[in-house]
C-alpha cells in the first residue's frame, strides 16, 4: 500500500544524500581560502577586484539555490526573479529615497524572504519537474513585470536605473571597488556561516529529511509544508541580498539584466559546484563568470558552442562537480600523509 | 637697462612658450595610443538574444583591417578589441572595465544596445573615456552637458517618430492611428516620440499594442488594432515581426496607411519575405542606402562598399542592414581619428568628434550629412521619407530633420 502512495508523492531529485560533515570544508582549508580572498585584492587591478566581487555576489546566489535544492530537494529555475527583486529594492531605495546602501540589504532580504515564502505556498502542490516549470514561469514573467507602466516612476521602466557607487566610509584610503569587495566579502562570509549552521541545525535536518523522503519526514513529526516554504523563503532572501549587492557593484539595474539566462546560469553554477556542497558555490560562480570569457577567447562567433562543449566536458568528467574534485584531492592527500 | 632686461625676459618667455607649444603640437598620447598603434574597444552581443547584431562588430573589424592594409591612420594601425556581452548589462560593465583597465584602450566605440550603454555610461564618463558613436537610437545620448564623453550616431528613434508625426499631421490630420510596438526601450522611446510629435493631437492614436520579442506570433495584436477602427498602422517592430505584420495585414484584408520603422525597412530582410505584392505603398524613412535596393548599384559610394565586402568581408551579406551600418559608423570613427592628427588624447578625440563638419560616409543617402558641435552630440539628425513601389523604395519629399522641438521628453 505504502509503496503505491509513495510512487505518487515523492519526487525524484537527482540529489545524493550528503553527510553533514561533508557539507563544508575542513578548518585548515577554509582559513586558507579566506586568507586568499582577503589578501588577493591588494595585489591586483581594480578590474580584477570588480570581477572578484561579482564572483562573491554570484557565489551567494548559487549558495542560496544550493540550500533550496541541495538542502530541501526542491528545484528552482526562478532565482533570477528574486535576484531582480533584491536588485530593484536596493536601487529604488538608494536612488529614489536616498536610503544608505547598507540599510537596503536587510530590506531586500526581508522582502525576498516574504516573496519566496509566499511563492512557496502554491509550489507545495508541485514537485520535481513541475516545480521547476512553475519557477521557470516566475523567471520569464519578472522582466515583463518590471517594465509595467504603472511601476515606471520607480523602476525607470525599460531604461532601468543607474545606481551611485558608495565611497569607502570613515575616510578609509581604499578605492570604491576595493571597499565594495571587502563589504561583499564580510556579508558573504556571514551568510555562509549562517547557512552552514542552518543546515546543521534542527531546521536543516528537517530540510534534508524532506529531501530524502517526505513521508518518512512527516511520520517523524516534521511539518513538511512549513519547512518546504521556509526553505524557499530562506533561499529567496539570500538571493535577494545577492541581487542588492550585484546592483550596487554593477551600478545599474534594468529588466534585461535579470532574464531567464541568469536563472539558468545560477542553476548551472550549482550543478558545477556540486549539489548540496556549500563551498562549491564559489567554484560554480567562478565557472559561470570566467568560462564564458574563456569560450569567447577561443572563438568569438562560436562562443556559445564552445561554452557548451566545456560544460559538457565538466559534467562528463566530474558529474558531481567541484565536490567530487575536492573528495579526490582529499583522498590523495590522506594517502600521501599515511606514507 | 631695465627695458633691456625686460625685453630679454620677454624673449625668454616667448622662447619657452613657443617651444612648449611646438612640443604640444608634436605628439601627445593617452593610454591606448602610440606611434604605431591605436587601441579601440568595442562591446557587441555576439551571443544571446541579440546576436544578429554581431555582424556589426565583424563588419567594423573588417573595415579596420582594410584601413590597416592601406597603411593605417597617419601611419598608425588600428587594433580593434571587440568583446561579447550577450546583451546583458552586468556583462557589459565587466567588459567595459576590462577594455579600459586591462586592455587600456583609447576609447570605446559603437557599443551596442540601450541597456548595455546605460550601464557603462556613468563609469566611462567618470573615467573620462570616450564612449563614441553608441549603437542605439535612444535619444538620451545627445546630452553633452551631463555626459560629455558619450555620443550617439544614428538618428534617434524619437526624431524618426517626429518625422512620421509631422507627415501624418499634414497628410492625414483626421487619421486614427493604431500602433504596434515592441515592449522594450526601442518601442517605448518611439511611442513617446510619436506622442511628442503629435503634441496636442496625440488623441489621434486610438490603439496601442505592445508585444514581447518572445511571442511567436503577433496576429492577435493586429486583429485588435484592426478592430479599433484605425486607418493608420504604425509598425514599431524589428524585422521578423515587421514581416509578419505585413503578411497578416494582407491576409485579413486590412489596408490602412502603413508606416514601418526604419529598423525594419530592409528590402531583402523584411519586404521580400513578406511578399512584394503585400508591401506596395508602405511608408518609411531612411538615412542610409539599402544594400538590397538595386537603385544604388551604380552609386559610387555603394560601389566602394560592395568592393570592401568582396575583398575584406566576403562572408558578409550585402542585403543585411547591419553591414551597411557597421561600414558607415566605422568610416566616421576613422574620420575622427584622422582629424586628431598626432594628438591622440581622449580629450582631443571628443573634441574632434564634436567638430565633424558635413562629413558624408559612403553609405548615407545623398544629402544627409554628419554635423556635430560641442553642444550637439547627435551626428545624424536627418531622414528622408520613402514609399515602397514595385521592388524598391522611392524616396520622396525633402530631407527632414526630426528636431521638431528641442525640448524632448528626456530633458
Amino acid at each position: 500500500m505504502s509503496a503505491a502512495v509513495e510512487e505518487v508523492v515523492t519526487e525524484a531529485p537527482a540529489v545524493e544524500a550528503v553527510p553533514k560533515r561533508a557539507m563544508t570544508l575542513g578548518t585548515g582549508t577554509s582559513l586558507t581560502v579566506l586568507a586568499l580572498l582577503v589578501v588577493a585584492p591588494l595585489f591586483v587591478k581594480n578590474f580584477i577586484i570588480f570581477q572578484m566581487t561579482m564572483l562573491l555576489v554570484y557565489g551567494l546566489a548559487v549558495l542560496a539555490l544550493n540550500i533550496l535544492t541541495g538542502g530541501s530537494g526542491q528545484f528552482s529555475l526562478g532565482q533570477s526573479a528574486f535576484y531582480a527583486i533584491g536588485a530593484y529594492t536596493s536601487a529604488i531605495l538608494m536612488e529614489q529615497y536616498n536610503v544608505n546602501y547598507v540599510l537596503t540589504l536587510p530590506v531586500s532580504g526581508a522582502l525576498c524572504f516574504a516573496a519566496g515564502f509566499l511563492f512557496g505556498q502554491p509550489a507545495l502542490r508541485l514537485s520535481g519537474v513541475y516545480l521547476a516549470l512553475a519557477t521557470f514561469a516566475l523567471a520569464t514573467a519578472m522582466p515583463q513585470l518590471l517594465k509595467l507602466n504603472f511601476l515606471e516612476p520607480w523602476t525607470g521602466g525599460v531604461q532601468g536605473l543607474v545606481v551611485t557607487k558608495p565611497d569607502a566610509p570613515f575616510g578609509l584610503p581604499m578605492s570604491q571597488d576595493m571597499w565594495l569587495y571587502y563589504f561583499t566579502l564580510v556579508i558573504t562570509i556571514a551568510i555562509y556561516i549562517a547557512s552552514v549552521n542552518l543546515l546543521r541545525s534542527r531546521s536543516g535536518r528537517a530540510f534534508m529529511a524532506i529531501r530524502d523522503n517526505e513521508i518518512a519526514a512527516s511520520a517523524m513529526g516534521i511539518d513538511v509544508a512549513l519547512y518546504k516554504t521556509l526553505a524557499f523563503g530562506v533561499s529567496a532572501g539570500i538571493t535577494g541580498v545577492a541581487g542588492s549587492l550585484g546592483a550596487i557593484v554593477v551600478q545599474f539595474v534594468a529588466p534585461d539584466s535579470y532574464t531567464i539566462t541568469l536563472a539558468i546560469a545560477l542553476f548551472l553554477g550549482m550543478v558545477v559546484g556540486g549539489v548540496g556542497w556549500l563551498p562549491g558555490s564559489i567554484v560554480g560562480s567562478a565557472f559561470i563568470i570566467f568560462v564564458p570569457n574563456i569560450a569567447e577567447s577561443i572563438s568569438k562567433g562560436l562562443s556559445g558552442a564552445v561554452f557548451g562543449v566545456l560544460l559538457f566536458l565538466v559534467i562528463f568528467a566530474v558529474p558531481h562537480g567541484a565536490r567530487q574534485v575536492a573528495i579526490v584531492c582529499q583522498q590523495a592527500l590522506a594517502k600521501y600523509k599515511r606514507r | 637697462m631695465l627695458s633691456q632686461k625686460l625685453r630679454l625676459a620677454a624673449l625668454a618667455t616667448a622662447v619657452v612658450f613657443f617651444t612648449s607649444g611646438a612640443a604640444l603640437a608634436q605628439k601627445k598620447y593617452d593610454a591606448g595610443a602610440s606611434d604605431t598603434e591605436i587601441k579601440i574597444g568595442n562591446i557587441i552581443p555576439y551571443s544571446g538574444p541579440a546576436s544578429a547584431y554581431g555582424v556589426i562588430g565583424k563588419t567594423e573589424e573588417a573595415y579596420f583591417n582594410k584601413i590597416n592594409a592601406e597603411g593605417g591612420i597617419n601611419g598608425r594601425k588600428i587594433k580593434f578589441i571587440s568583446y561579447d556581452d550577450s546583451y546583458s548589462p552586468p556583462k557589459a560593465v565587466e567588459q567595459a572595465r576590462k577594455l579600459v583597465e586591462s586592455d587600456e584602450v583609447l576609447l570605446i566605440f559603437n557599443s551596442l544596445g540601450t541597456p548595455s550603454n546605460s550601464a557603462i555610461q556613468k563609469y566611462l564618463n567618470a573615467k573620462k573615456v570616450p564612449q563614441l558613436f553608441v549603437a542605439t537610437g535612444a535619444s538620451k545620448w545627445n546630452d553633452p552637458k551631463n555626459f560629455p564623453w558619450t555620443m550617439g550616431w544614428q538618428p534617434s528613434y524619437q526624431s524618426e517618430a517626429h518625422i512620421y508625426a509631422k507627415y501624418l499631421l499634414k497628410e492625414k490630420p483626421e487619421g486614427k492611428i493604431g500602433v504596434l510596438y515592441q515592449n522594450d526601450d526601442f518601442g517605448k522611446d518611439y511611442l513617446n516620440g510619436l506622442k511628442d510629435g503629435l503634441a496636442d493631437k496625440s488623441s489621434m492614436i486610438v490603439a496601442e499594442e505592445g508585444y514581447e520579442t518572445s511571442e511567436p506570433s503577433i496576429d492577435n495584436h493586429i486583429v485588435r488594432l484592426k478592430a479599433s477602427g484605425a486607418d493608420v498602422f504604425i509598425s514599431v517592430t524589428t524585422p521578423k515581426f515587421a514581416a509578419q505584420a505585413i503578411k497578416r495585414l494582407a491576409e485579413i484584408d486590412w489596408h490602412p496607411l502603413h508606416i514601418v520603422s526604419n529598423v525594419s525597412a530592409s528590402v531583402g530582410g523584411v519586404l521580400k519575405p513578406a511578399g512584394f505584392e503585400n508591401s506596395q505603398g508602405i511608408l518609411s524613412s531612411a538615412y542610409a542606402k539599402d544594400g538590397s535596393d538595386p537603385q544604388w548599384d551604380n552609386d559610387p559610394g555603394m560601389k566602394k562598399f560592395y568592393a570592401f565586402l568582396e575583398k575584406y568581408y566576403p562572408e558578409g551579406d550585402r542585403l543585411n542592414a547591419s553591414t551597411v551600418y557597421g561600414y558607415g559608423v566605422a568610416q566616421t570613427l576613422v574620420q575622427v581619428l584622422k582629424q586628431c592628427g598626432d594628438e591622440l588624447t581622449r580629450e582631443n578625440v571628443m573634441k574632434q568628434a564634436a567638430s565633424l563638419n558635413d562629413f558624408e560616409p559612403d553609405t548615407l543617402l545623398p544629402g544627409i550629412k554628419i554635423n556635430t558641435s560641442p553642444t550637439d552630440f547627435a551626428p545624424i539628425k536627418q531622414l528622408q521619407m520613402m514609399r515602397f513601389k514595385g521592388e524598391k523604395w522611392e524616396l520622396f519629399g525633402p530631407i527632414m530633420s526630426g528636431q521638431l522641438n528641442e525640448q524632448s521628453s528626456f530633458q
